[in-house]
């Protein structure tokens, strides 16, 4: 992750998490697919370490993960329907 | 519970505005084959799902619905946003901005206002399962109608990811349905409600 902007990073956890989306309910129904499995805990590493690095520099992405110092940072910026993150 | 995550699914920047493009797609939203219904659709019939993996699978696809409810709801608000007057009135939007303004409402492209009458909870395996899966389909096909009418690449895309989730959330409630039935003896293939107790002990 490192030297990735701020853009790039985003997109990079989008992407990851959809990974997961599509592999969760595929295992939902194929929950013994040692590939799929092997596959989900490769990409959830990943996409744990790009959450932590994005909400480390430009704020919060889950509700659970916002780290408060001396102001709520949590309905800063734009919301995602605005089309502006 | 759910948690909330501050980005969409799929991304949408669309920098033209065309509110009649936007009464078609605010269908999706609260029409009759739209995202709210698929949410609740199956979000509702978890409770009576008798297959613990498939009450996950509806748990899970309820989930991403209200995710693609917020994607849907971002290509409306984004191409209306901002509107003058005189573009509402070429735009055909009069009539949803005398009640709405702006603001996002859920209806169908032909005005009539969400209802759970749009979908079904059953209490029955089967027939829920075979409804979810006619329900992907229907919203398939209506993203099809969109996309036939749609010449903006941003608008195009996200519509394009949402068509293909229907088709892979069909090919699991397919599977889910044949769980469903590997559970099932012989004498009930399908003759009554395997979520139904009082039943299973008559047979």
């Amino acid at each position: 992750m490192d030297g990735m902007n701020k853009d790039k990073l985003f997109a990079c956890i989008g992407a990851l998490s959809f990974v997961m989306d599509d592999l969760r309910i595929y295992l939902d129904t194929h929950p013994m697919d040692q590939e799929a499995l092997d596959y989900w805990k490769k990409v959830e590493k990943v996409r744990n370490e790009a959450v932590k690095e994005y909400t480390k520099c430009y704020g919060p992405i889950n509700m659970y993960d916002v780290d408060v110092d001396d102001r709520w940072t949590w309905a800063e910026g734009p919301w995602p329907w605005e089309g502006r993150c | 519970m759910w948690s909330y995550e501050k980005r969409l699914q799929y991304p949408v920047k669309i920098t033209q505005c065309n509110p009649r493009l936007a009464q078609v797609i605010m269908s999706q939203f609260g029409g009759p084959d739209g995202e709210l219904a698929a949410s609740q659709r199956y979000l509702s019939q978890r409770y009576s799902m008798s297959n613990p993996k498939v009450a996950g699978l509806l748990t899970d696809i309820g989930t991403e619905e209200m995710a693609h409810m917020e994607i849907v709801c971002a290509i409306v608000h984004q191409l209306t946003r901002d509107l003058t007057p005189q573009q509402i009135l070429e735009g055909g939007f009069e009539k949803y901005y005398v009640d709405h303004t702006l603001g996002l409402w859920p209806q169908s492209a032909g005005g009539i206002p969400f209802t759970s009458t749009f979908f079904q909870s059953k209490g029955d395996p089967i027939t829920d399962l075979v409804e979810d899966m006619a329900a992907e389909q229907k919203a398939r096909t209506t993203y099809d109608n969109i996309l036939r009418l749609v010449h903006d690449q941003e608008v195009c895309e996200p519509i394009k990811f949402l068509r293909q989730r229907e088709i892979n959330h069909f090919q699991r409630f397919g599977e889910a349905l044949r769980m469903i039935q590997d559970d099932l003896n012989c004498k009930n293939f399908y003759a009554f409600n395997p979520s139904f107790k009082a039943d299973l002990f008559k047979s």
